[in-house]
């Protein structure tokens, strides 16, 4: 459709200066990428040598502290180098612009700013973890973090800090993009909801991260300067640190799921060949998701003393914020009902995503009743769970989101079988991997702990069976996606035949994004009987 | 004035303006939430060790700290006639109200260095050189935060002063282009006044009713 040579951000300018001083959001969201994908096998590592470890119950790869080291390094690292930062970074980065018909974010060099600040950050991560590790697990407790936990912790706050600026400026970008650089005629509530989803995730970015920059201040403090801030030796408050450190740290769960989330609200739709059932709801479940989100924080600590009023508070809201989540969730199935379903890889993913996110959350209403909570606080039920949101959930939206826009971003199309096959067996090793998980947390297996009685085994190997399988699924991607990108056949503007704005440009697009600004003529996702009617208006 | 081209991802100058601007406000919400979370937890601990507390800020300077809050409200007050002259088209003026502006700044930072300094003298710097035997835990919990609260304050105070400074001196060889820029270092250094006013009364004044 296009001819092979024509200019686009890919080719228009080249060399290594071209791409490291580049205020280009497409050429951004490509160094995320890198980024992202090189901590998301770090962070993988970290946790296939876990698995590896948990296979028999008696320590075999090193001492305990080794172990207490690997998976603090695999909670730090996917936490804050690949969940937080993965869809918002890459695909937003890359979409935003062309879904509300910009030429780029509202502050390019700051954008390029926001990525060294990233990679600086994980670099300091990376080396305080190799030079010796932390210990403490990512949630860094006081005053385990600050009197007792040996290993480089200092230079690895100091990382999530710097990191954390990357993410504070990102969502800025986003919210100021959003509000003031729409096409004409696109109005807040023509929007894909994949726009509004990162909206909502960018008030949360600028909202929250600096809670938790502040909190790890004053832990560095108090370690630095063996001054008590949160110490109860000195009668600070050890509470008060988890406080303020869930303040962030839960509304950063809703950081990593509401872009996939988003990404679902594109792909169904898409593969459907109709309307996304009840825009208005999905678009204002993403806010209140949003809203709500700051408001749950204390259902990490119902063991850790909190008042038993506070607790239900807590409680109480944490049931209320499964709403808007479940109201997705029966949307994205409305819209699939009587639709023209086509099987592709991406809508796979969406299916595995909505499936994985429902365990996810309904086994997350179990956590927050308090009786069942206390039960299984800090057991494999807990990390099973939220794997089943974060991995299950985000992961899969992510890769859900990567197939869909592969062909916009590379200008090329993907082998689908093996796409196909990625997203099955990535699926199938998912729920190997973690669903005994929750057996072996109901049976009251602790996390976090390198050594376990006999008879927990069974289940252990099952997970690490499943680990690997999913390993694999991870990993072929990374073939056929190269394959794709020196051997794939060129892709049209709108290979999927979706509506957005996107897809009305060139694949890859030109530097400028539109040779001419689009002017937005109707809703998201409108098809006339499953033929896409495109949203802008055609010249 | 120089003539700018527009940057290339807006349509208009004024889709500039506004961008600018509300890019400015996100990020002063961004502060106010990581002050605000430094004032969450003190006012925890204000609540929870009130007695304490309050016998730990009675001894903060109160006279130096009320010369800088009028020092620091004067400078406000000379950044928004810098600011209204600049837009109205002045040259002369508004470069003399900037450079009061960062003249009561750097005031500022030298009548808290001072009070750092006495401090320092009474032994009250966490750390460095505290009388935990005679004032206890807890009066030194107090002055932790408020070394991080004044600190981290007096730290945006000596951006602005750099921001203002140049501002002056771009006013003043007729090198800042046309745009938001004045308005843009006006709010922030406004932000920090107000964050000023609220360490004040938390820091200062907590239990001297009585």
């Amino acid at each position: 459709m296009h001819a092979p040579r024509s200019e686009n951000y890919l080719n228009a300018s080249v060399g290594i200066r071209s791409w490291l001083l580049t205020t280009d959001h497409k050429r951004i969201a490509l160094l995320y990428f890198a980024g992202i994908t090189f901590f998301f096998f770090i962070g993988g590592t970290a946790a296939s040598l876990m698995r590896l470890e948990l296979i028999t119950p008696q320590p075999d790869l090193g001492s305990p502290d080794f172990y207490n080291r690997l998976f603090t390094m695999h909670g730090i690292i996917m936490v804050w180098f690949f969940l937080i930062p993965s869809i918002p970074t890459t695909m937003g980065n890359f979409m935003i612009p062309l879904m509300i018909g910009a030429r780029d974010l509202a502050f390019p060099r700051l954008n390029l700013l926001s990525w060294y600040l990233y990679i600086a950050g994980g670099l300091i991560t990376i080396a305080a973890l190799l030079l010796g590790g932390v210990d403490t697990g990512w949630t860094f407790y006081e005053p385990y973090s600050t009197f007792y936990a040996t290993g480089y912790l200092i230079l690895a706050v100091f990382g999530i800090f710097v990191a954390g600026f990357s993410s504070i400026l990102t969502g800025l970008n986003f919210i100021v993009t959003v509000h003031k650089l729409r096409a004409p005629g696109m109005t807040w509530y023509r929007l894909p909801v994949f726009v509004w989803s990162t909206y909502a995730t960018s008030l949360i970015l600028v909202l929250a991260t600096p809670v938790l920059a502040m909190t790890l201040l004053m832990l560095l403090a108090e370690r630095v300067l063996h001054v008590g801030i949160f110490s109860p030796q000195f009668g600070g408050d050890p509470l008060l640190f988890q406080h303020m450190f869930w303040f962030y740290s839960h509304p950063a769960v809703y950081i990593m799921i509401l872009p996939s989330m988003g990404v679902i609200s594109e792909v169904v739709p898409c593969f459907s060949g109709k309307p996304l059932f009840g825009y208005y709801f999905v678009v204002w479940c993403s806010i209140a998701i949003a809203a709500i989100g700051f408001l749950v924080w204390g259902h990490h600590m119902f063991v850790a003393g909190m008042s038993l009023y506070a607790s239900l508070a807590f409680s109480f809201l944490s049931y209320l914020v499964a709403v808007p989540s479940a109201i997705k969730v029966f949307n994205w199935i409305a819209t699939m009902h009587e639709g023209w379903i086509r099987f592709d890889a991406p809508m796979l993913y969406a299916f595995g995503f909505i499936g994985l996110f429902t365990i996810g959350g309904l086994t997350g209403l179990m956590l927050a009743a308090l009786a069942v909570d206390v039960h299984v606080t800090d057991t494999y039920f807990v990390v099973a769970h939220f794997h089943y949101i974060m991995v299950g959930g985000a992961v899969m939206g992510f890769f859900a989101g990567l197939h869909y826009w592969w062909p916009k971003i590379s200008g090329r199309l993907y082998p689908d079988y093996w796409a196909r096959f990625a997203a099955i067996l990535a699926f199938f090793g998912f729920n190997l991997t973690f669903f005994p998980q929750f057996i072996l947390g109901y049976l009251g297996m602790p996390r976090r702990y390198q050594s376990y009685p006999p008879e927990f085994q069974i289940w252990n190997v099952l997970s690490s069976a499943g680990a690997s399988i999913l390993a694999v699924g991870y990993a072929l991607p990374l073939f056929y996606f190269a394959w794709s990108i020196l051997r794939g056949p060129r892709a049209s503007a709108n290979p999927w035949g979706a509506t957005g704005l996107e897809w009305t440009t060139s694949s890859p697009p030109p530097t400028e994004n539109f040779p001419k600004t689009p002017t937005v003529i109707r809703d998201p996702y409108q098809y006339d009987h499953g033929v896409p009617c495109m949203q802008a208006k055609d010249d | 004035m120089t003539e700018r081209t527009l940057s290339f991802q807006y349509s208009t100058l004024q889709q500039e303006r506004e961008t600018v601007t509300l890019g400015m406000w996100a990020f002063l919400a961004t502060e106010v939430l990581f002050f605000g979370a430094l004032i969450a937890a003190y006012f925890s601990y204000r609540i929870w060790f009130g007695a304490e507390f309050i016998a730990a800020a009675k001894l903060t300077k109160v006279a130096l700290g009320t010369a800088n809050t009028a020092v620091l409200l004067t400078s406000s007050a000379c950044m928004a006639m810098a600011v209204t002259t600049h837009e109205a088209g002045a040259r002369r003026s508004p470069v003399l109200w900037l450079i009061a502006t960062a003249l009561l700044g750097v005031a500022f930072i030298l009548i808290k260095g001072t009070e750092w300094f006495l401090e320092y003298q009474e032994h009250l710097v966490p750390a460095l050189n505290f009388d935990l035997g005679r004032r206890g835990g807890v009066a030194e919990i107090f002055f932790m935060f408020y070394f991080c609260a004044t600190g981290l304050h007096a730290l945006h105070l000596l951006i602005g002063i750099c921001l203002v400074s140049w501002l002056a001196f771009a006013i003043g060889t007729d090198r800042l282009k046309p745009g938001s820029t004045a308005r843009l270092i006006g709010l922030y250094w406004h932000f920090v006044d107000i964050v000023w006013i609220f360490l004040f009364p938390l820091i200062y004044l907590a239990g001297r009713n009585g």
